[in-house]
Formats: structure tokens, C-alpha cells, sequence
């Protein structure tokens, strides 16, 4: 297997297409019978009020903004990690500082009041 | 044609397909997911060149963070997201001369590439991500800009409270 | 090398050896022979899968004093074939507003994202789908595409129960996704390397378990938030949003999600087994050996890590999502890399040291570093009710 990567693909097409078959075999065999009641949108059994689309809550963002930016940092981390048994002591300090300066800004976060809900 | 050129061509036409998509579809929505198959295809094309831990990566941090931050976004300053603007904007001739002109620049300063007759690519040592690791921390390779990411970071985080809060108040 | 060591290349040889005599190519029987082998592993994954619903309700069942399925087949064995037949003749209902594409194509993401994961848990020392030398990070990956059938699915459905389901699920998903790959930095540092083979035989003297069971725990507590189950489950908050995100599925495709959600928990649980608890050199003796004996090891450990997740779905009530997302960036967080610190420091000090030397001491550091942490957050606790009620604590007069 000279590239890893081409069992992988294979692996996501033949992992992609057994869940379509059992939505192809689905579609076989279920009946079919719409009409609008039955294709309106569900809200617990009433009448829909209102835009389906609801006001996004702005601290949803927050969240994905400081989630990307410890993501970005843990995968810096990796070839950290790779590097620690083969090299000198003071590279665990580098990647000390590295995580201290983050979490740093993790602190200032939750100071000014970014990590709250409401 | 080899396999590797097959897939090759495949998943190109695939991440430009969608890339033009991106820019072409009215729903915003739905150019995020276009967006999404554009950086899936960028992995897939790391992967081909058996930069095992850079498509890993694309996958993670572009389709996993950044991707979802950007649907975030979207439905957040969208009052109504399934409505379109006005398809095209009135310089979109202009654009389309500059990107004629990129490209054929392009080709013509890659033409003389020694690259493109190989068809496979070049060997990846067996402990890649071991020497990347040395790499990022050795003093005499990339430690300066591995600490000066994190205090980049930093400042984007900051940065990002910074206006989140004014927003607040 | 026999069957019995290495099954998988004896059978690959066999295999292409059978399709060139038929006259094909080399190549093409090559990979005809790999496509098989994938397809073998898919339907073991999804057999799995169906025998894993009846696991799950059998075990809920006792957990709350009744007997659970018990009609169909000898103890209700054969109740999931029943579910499946059922579910597949449902009929297909699909809102008239959504958007037909995206809705049909969340389903199959999100059980793809978990089939996908497959590939790389390594059952024995020669039978693994491939040997991927960025395995941790592809774990990482798999749930990258998870949450975002998660988002597909919640915005396609055009309702807005559906939606903030999805947005509630996913802030939590991406929220514990920091812990979950700092305490998988923990056996990287350990065994030097991504690939999930290397780990595992990194663990043929001593567990990962004992030498770090802080970084176990974290593990095990950032994946059952990842998964969506309970505690965390905000997606299935029936009281609150009726079913979160897949509200409008009917059929085979809610089907798709909740198998999926079952196959990713047993999956986590198999690679709890791996990172942290030795792979396949666990109970039985030889598991590097043999491949059988290997991959009932690692079975065995998923199958064990699956109760436990279901023992605390099935024990704990909701937290909500405030308190859970107050749990994540106040507490795990900043624990989960306070407690990489010390390991990388403490693993790098005791580099070339003799193995029993190693493990009393990172054991104890563990043991220190739980103990400072429930010290530290016995005293805020002590102070936040001092401030509430205005008097010390009895106990506190004393220490």
C-alpha cells in the first residue's frame, strides 16, 4: 500500500455509499403519501409562529472564535509532542511558554466577560 | 495516465467547481457547504502529495474551525439569509480580465518548471512528522516563529474580545 | 508468518493470488482484494452496530429495574432487525421548506463520520485497516465532519427547534473538542507518536492508564460531551426542544443518525481502549501475538468502555448548557493543560529512567495533581457559600 491516503479514500466511498443505500432501500420500499399537513414544519403538534429562522445568538460566535483559536494552537502543539523525547530539555520549556501565553489570553477571556452565556 | 493523474484531475475539477460555486450560488448558506468541498478538495490534494499531517490539518482547523465560523457568521448578520443580493456587481468585467491576466502569467512563468514531468511525488522520509516537530523547536530552526505564532494568537484573540465587546455594550 | 499471526496479508496474497489466476492485473487484484477488505470491515462495523442497539437497550432496561425487549428472538436479540425492518418502511416525510439536498446528505455525513474512524483503530497488531501516521489527528478530523452534519442537518430542517438544537450541539461539540485533544496530546508525548499502531505497542509493558489516569478520565469526560451523550446531551433534550436537530428526520434516515450515534460511542470506546488502556495486549496474554486473541481484546475493551458511557447517560440528569459550557472553559480546559505541562515536564525528566521508576513517579504526580485540583476547588467552593451565607462553615473553624 504504497499510500495510505488511497485506502482512506476508499474507506469515505464505501463509507458514504452503505448509509445511501439504506436511504435508496428506504425509498423503495416506504410508502409515499404527502400532503401539507404532514410536510409543514413540526412545533409540537400547532401552527408555526413566526420565521423559522430565529435571531442567532451572538455568544454562539464568540464560542466558535475562541474554540478556533485554542484549535490552531493544539495542533501546534502536535509536532511538539513528536519532538520532546529526541531533543533537549529546554524544548519542554518552549512549548511551556507556548501554552502559558495562551492560556493567558484564555484568562483575559473570561476576564473581560467573554465566556458567559447570557 | 496514471491513477495518481486521474484522481488528480478529478479532485482539481472538483475544488474549482465548487470554488466558482462559492461566488456563483444565492444562498449564502449554501456557499459556506461550497466553500467547504473547495478546502475538502485542498486536502485531498495534501494527501495526494502524501503530506499526511497538512491534510490532517486542513481538515481540522480550515473545515472544523474556520468553516463553522463562517456559517456561524453568516447566520448571525443575515436577517433573513435566503434572500439574495443583486447577483454580480457592476466591475465583475474588470475582475474577470485580472484573473485572465493572473492566469496566463501564471502558465507562462511555470512553463519552463522542471516539475512537470514528473509524475509522482517526490519521497517523504519515513519520520516526517518527528523532523517536523525538531523543526518548530530546535534554536536553529523555526522556534522565534513558533513562539511568535502563539503571541499572534494572542493578539487575535484579544483582538477578537476587543470588538465582541464593544458590540456588547 | 501463518494465518493465525497475520490473517489480513495472508488473505490479501490468497486473494490476489486467485484474481491473477482469473487474468486479471496485477494492480487491479491488488486493489479488488483491498476494496474487499474495506467492504468486510464496513459490514463488521455495521452488524456491530445493529447488535450494539440491542446492547444499549437491554442495558437501560436493567439499569431502570425492568426487563427490556424480550419477545423477539431468545432475550430479544432479534429485536434490532425488527427496529431496521421498521424503520425502512416508514414512510419519508420532508418538510416542504427544506432544502432537499443538504437534508438528505446530513444523515449519510454524520454515519460516514463514524464509519470513516474505522480505518485506523488497529483490532490487533497486524489486523488494521492501514497505518496511518497522523492517526490522532484524523480522530480529530472525523469528528470535524460529525459537527458539521450536525449544523447541516439543524439549518436544512427550516425549523428553528431544529436549529438552535444545532447550534447548542455544536457550541458544546466544538467547546470540548480543546480537552479532548490535549488528552489525546498525553499518549503522543507518551509513545512518541500519532499512529494508533505505535501507541499501542508503546503499551506492551505498562498501561497509559496507570501511568496517567488523569489524562484517561479526561479523555473518557471531553468524549462523552463530544458524542452528544448524556449529561450532555442538550441535542435530546425532549423537554426543551422536542428532539434538537433531528426533529424533521423520519424513517431510515433518523435511523442513520441514531445508529450513528451508538457506532461513534462504541468507536470512542474502542479507542479509549487503544490510547489509554493497551490495545490488544490487554486481559488475555499474547494479544500482540495473536491476531484473534488481539482483536477480542480491543473488542472486549470497547464493548466495556460502551457500559460505562451508558452507566453515566443512564445515572446522571441533563446539565444545562450554560453550566456545561461554563465547565468546559473555566475548569477542563485550563485543568487539561496545566496537566499537559506537568506530564510533558515530568515524561521528559524521566526519560531514560528504569520503567517501574517511571510509572510510581508519574503515577504519583497524578495522584498530586487530582488532589491539588479538588483541593483548590474545595476552597472556592468554601468561599463562594462563605459569601452566600454570610458565615464560615462548621468543618472550616477546624482546618
Amino acid at each position: 500500500m504504497e499510500n495510505a491516503w488511497l485506502y482512506i479514500g476508499l474507506f469515505l466511498i464505501v463509507g458514504l455509499i452503505v448509509p445511501a443505500a439504506a436511504i435508496v432501500m428506504s425509498l423503495l420500499l416506504a410508502p409515499r403519501k404527502p400532503n401539507t399537513i404532514k410536510q409543514s414544519t413540526y412545533e409540537c403538534g400547532m401552527e408555526t409562529v413566526g420565521d423559522s429562522l430565529v435571531q442567532f445568538k451572538a455568544q454562539y460566535y464568540v464560542f466558535a472564535l475562541v474554540y478556533l483559536i485554542f484549535g490552531v494552537e493544539t495542533v501546534f502543539l502536535f509536532p511538539w509532542a513528536l519532538a520532546l523525547n529526541q531533543m533537549e530539555l529546554f524544548v519542554v520549556v518552549e512549548g511551556i511558554i507556548f501554552i502559558l501565553i495562551l492560556l493567558a489570553g484564555l484568562v483575559y477571556t473570561w476576564r473581560k466577560g467573554m465566556l458567559e452565556w447570557a | 495516465m496514471t491513477p495518481q493523474q486521474i484522481i488528480f484531475l478529478l479532485t482539481a475539477f472538483v475544488a474549482v467547481f465548487s470554488a466558482v460555486n462559492v461566488v456563483s450560488t444565492r444562498n449564502m448558506v449554501h456557499a459556506a457547504l461550497w466553500l467547504i468541498a473547495t478546502l475538502f478538495g485542498a486536502a485531498v490534494l495534501f494527501a495526494l502529495l502524501e503530506a499526511s499531517f497538512i491534510a490532517v490539518v486542513q481538515v481540522v482547523v480550515y473545515i472544523g474551525a474556520i468553516a463553522i465560523m463562517f456559517i456561524f457568521a453568516v447566520m448571525l448578520t443575515r436577517r433573513d439569509i435566503r434572500e439574495g443580493g443583486p447577483q454580480h456587481n457592476p466591475g465583475w468585467w474588470s475582475a474577470a480580465v485580472i484573473s485572465v491576466l493572473v492566469f496566463a502569467s501564471l502558465v507562462v512563468v511555470l512553463s519552463n518548471w522542471s516539475g512537470f514531468n514528473t509524475v509522482s511525488a517526490p519521497p517523504v522520509p519515513e519520520d516526517s512528522l518527528v523532523l517536523l516537530g525538531k523543526a518548530l523547536v530546535s534554536p536553529d530552526a523555526f522556534v522565534l516563529p513558533f513562539e511568535v505564532a502563539s503571541v499572534l494568537l494572542l493578539s487575535a484573540l484579544v483582538g477578537a474580545v476587543y470588538v465582541a465587546i464593544g458590540n456588547k455594550k | 508468518m501463518n494465518f493465525w499471526t497475520d490473517p489480513i496479508e495472508v488473505s490479501r496474497q490468497w486473494l490476489v493470488g486467485l484474481f491473477t489466476g482469473w487474468g486479471l492485473a496485477a494492480d487491479l487484484a491488488n486493489i479488488l482484494a483491498i476494496l474487499l477488505g474495506i467492504i468486510l470491515l464496513v459490514v463488521f462495523a455495521m452488524v456491530l452496530d445493529v447488535f450494539l442497539v440491542w446492547i444499549e437497550r437491554k442495558v437501560v432496561a436493567r439499569f431502570q429495574d425492568r426487563l427490556g425487549p424480550n419477545r423477539i428472538g431468545p432475550f430479544g436479540i432479534f429485536q434490532p432487525f425488527a427496529d431496521v425492518i421498521k424503520l425502512i418502511i416508514k414512510e419519508d416525510i420532508t418538510p416542504a421548506t427544506a432544502d432537499k439536498f443538504v437534508f438528505n446528505l446530513a444523515p449519510i455525513l454524520s454515519l460516514a463520520s463514524v464509519v470513516i474512524l474505522w480505518a485506523v483503530l488497529p483490532l490487533a497488531s497486524t489486523v488494521y485497516g492501514v497505518d496511518l501516521n497522523v492517526a490522532v489527528l484524523y480522530l480529530v478530523a472525523a469528528g470535524a465532519l460529525g459537527t458539521l452534519s450536525i449544523i447541516m442537518a439543524g439549518w436544512a430542517s427550516d425549523n428553528k427547534y431544529a436549529l438552535v438544537g444545532a447550534y447548542r450541539m455544536v457550541a458544546a461539540m466544538i467547546s470540548f473538542e480543546i480537552p479532548m485533544v490535549v488528552a489525546l496530546l498525553i499518549p503522543t508525548i507518551l509513545a512518541g507518536t500519532l499512529s494508533m499502531k505505535g501507541i499501542s505497542q508503546a503499551q506492551n509493558d505498562v498501561w497509559f492508564f496507570v501511568v496517567s489516569p488523569l489524562g484517561a478520565i479526561l479523555f473518557l469526560v471531553a468524549a462523552i460531551a463530544e458524542l452528544g451523550r448524556s449529561p450532555f446531551d442538550l441535542n435530546e433534550g425532549e423537554s426543551e426542544i422536542v428532539a434538537g436537530f433531528h426533529i424533521e428526520y423520519t424513517g431510515m434516515k433518523f435511523g442513520l443518525f441514531y445508529a450513528g450515534e451508538l457506532l461513534h460511542a462504541f468507536t470512542f470506546g474502542a479507542f479509549l481502549g487503544v490510547l489509554f488502556f493497551g490495545g490488544w495486549n490487554g486481559p488475555l496474554p499474547f494479544g500482540d501475538k495473536y491476531a484473534l486473541i488481539g482483536i477480542f481484546n480491543v473488542i472486549a475493551k470497547g464493548m466495556f468502555f460502551y457500559w460505562v458511557i451508558m452507566w453515566v447517560k443512564y445515572t446522571v440528569p441533563r446539565i444545562r448548557i450554560d453550566h456545561m459550557l461554563a465547565f468546559n472553559w473555566k475548569f477542563l480546559t485550563p485543568a487539561a493543560f496545566a496537566l499537559l505541562m506537568v506530564t510533558a515536564v515530568l515524561h521528559r525528566l524521566l526519560l531514560g529512567a528504569e520503567t517501574w521508576v517511571y510509572v510510581v513517579f508519574m503515577l504519583a504526580m497524578n495522584l498530586v495533581f487530582g488532589w491539588t485540583v479538588v483541593e483548590i476547588l474545595r476552597a472556592l467552593a468554601r468561599k463562594q457559600r462563605e459569601s452566600a451565607e454570610g458565615k464560615p462553615w462548621p468543618a472550616a473553624a477546624q482546618n
